[in-house]
């Protein structure tokens, strides 16, 4: 029996990533990360800022998001989000920028909690990746 | 009747008007492509946010305290209707389709008695509407600077709207823009977003999902997300449009300018030919007098 699911990943602009042959994916939901193997329970949840990590047959992949949301139904993984990277692809200057605009959105004062610690998870995220 | 001089200048002008409409077709087509396959990428997104948006809903299990953004504030007394048209003209009849539909929707929101209040995007809407409905435009935004549409212009519109709604601005908001079918043919649309209306497609799906955090927290934080979601695709179905309406004027323009030269020429030939035969009859006249 195999053990592989689907994957579809879409930002606004385009279909991100599909893929067919994944085994599991690890993604930062909002109460901690998650692994989701094949046959898993429907799901519906949220993302934190954080790395999803895709493993699958023809190679493990990394990518960086900023929020989204996931539902995985009939083992289809759809993930959903308005910033997502590639981590091979991010450069040192993309990832500054991104990394001074977190930090920036960190150190405003009049925020609200929740909004100051997702702006402090991604400056820790971005900050890992080196 | 005009002279062969007028005629040929006539002539040259419709053709260098010719020229630029011409050119205006061609640039619109290059960009409809572009817009074309953004509108068709982007609908994945949207139909998934819907999707999830309806799971969630159905499964939602207290219905009355269900998020304001999603049952309404259980009122229905100021609409808000958010119209989305382009900052650029010469495209047809591509903005006053967006107005005629918002208008007809205006007087009938106004003769039930209800509050009325608009929010134009692009400014070639405001233009059109600030004349009849000037004091009910409560914001003009424009995106001139943006070259495409893109989802942070459009998550701008959307958190706008929310704040309003969150502020018990309004009770209902619509948004008006045109859909994308073909080049020929875009359809103007009123998409009421706040509160969500889903009635049209229930699919009663036994599936249970398990949710984290729970459903309220989620649907809270996914449907001002939707709201921008939602403007995004309009905007990305308006640009497209934009562009094949403005093809096919710019097209319609150049096939007109294409007769009216080939009319100017003809004329100016007669003339021509009728001055020369003027001429000659009045040479030949005159050597048979001697």
């Amino acid at each position: 029996m195999s053990e592989e699911f689907k994957i579809e990943i879409v930002n606004p602009e385009k279909s991100f990533l599909v893929k067919e042959d994944v085994l599991e994916v690890v993604v930062p939901a909002f109460e901690g990360e998650m692994g989701i193997l094949k046959d898993h329970i429907s799901i519906i949840s949220f993302l934190k800022p954080g790395i999803i990590k895709v493993f699958s047959k023809s190679g493990d992949e990394n990518y960086y998001v900023e929020d989204g949301i996931i539902e995985f139904k009939n083992n289809n993984l759809s993930i959903l989000t308005s910033a997502i990277f590639s981590v091979t692809d991010l450069d040192k200057s993309k990832q500054g920028d991104l990394l001074k605009k977190a930090e920036a959105e960190a150190s405003k004062s009049e925020i609200s909690d929740q909004a100051k610690y997702l702006a402090d998870q991604k400056v820790e995220v971005l900050r890992s990746i080196n | 009747m005009a002279s062969l001089d007028d005629l040929k200048k006539r002539i040259a002008s419709v053709k260098s008007t010719q020229k630029i409409t011409k050119a205006m077709k061609m640039v619109a087509a290059a960009k409809l492509r572009r817009a074309q396959e953004s509108a068709e990428r982007g609908r994945p997104y949207s139909e998934k946010m819907n999707n999830i948006i309806l799971n969630l809903s159905n499964g939602i299990s207290d219905k009355e305290n269900a998020p304001k953004l999603l049952s309404g504030t259980g009122e229905n007394k100021v609409h808000l209707c958010v119209v989305i048209t382009s900052d650029r003209g010469l495209c047809g009849g591509f903005n006053s389709n967006i107005i005629k539909k918002a208008k007809s929707y205006f007087s009938k929101i106004l003769n039930d008695g209800k509050q009325l209040k608009i929010i134009t995007v692009g400014s070639k809407g405001n233009d059109q509407l600030k004349r009849v409905y000037g004091d009910k435009i409560i914001e003009n935004i424009s995106f001139k600077e943006s070259k495409n549409a893109n989802y942070f212009d459009a998550d701008k519109v959307g958190r706008i709207i929310i704040k309003k709604f969150e502020a018990g601005k309004f009770d209902i908001c619509t948004i008006f823009y045109n859909q994308f079918k073909n080049v020929i043919t875009q359809i103007p649309q009123a998409q009421q977003i706040i509160p969500l209306n889903n009635e049209e497609d229930h699919n009663n799906s036994d599936e249970s999902y398990e949710f984290e955090p729970d459903e309220d927290e989620i649907l809270s934080n996914l449907l001002p997300k939707n709201i921008s979601t939602q403007i995004f695709k309009a905007m990305l179905e308006n640009s497209a449009s934009e562009q094949g309406s403005r093809m096919s004027a710019m097209d319609n323009a150049t096939r007109n300018a294409g007769e009216m030269v080939d009319k100017l020429t003809i004329e100016y030939n007669r003339s021509r030919q009728a001055a020369i035969t003027k001429e000659l009859i009045e040479i030949i006249s005159g050597a048979e007098s001697l």
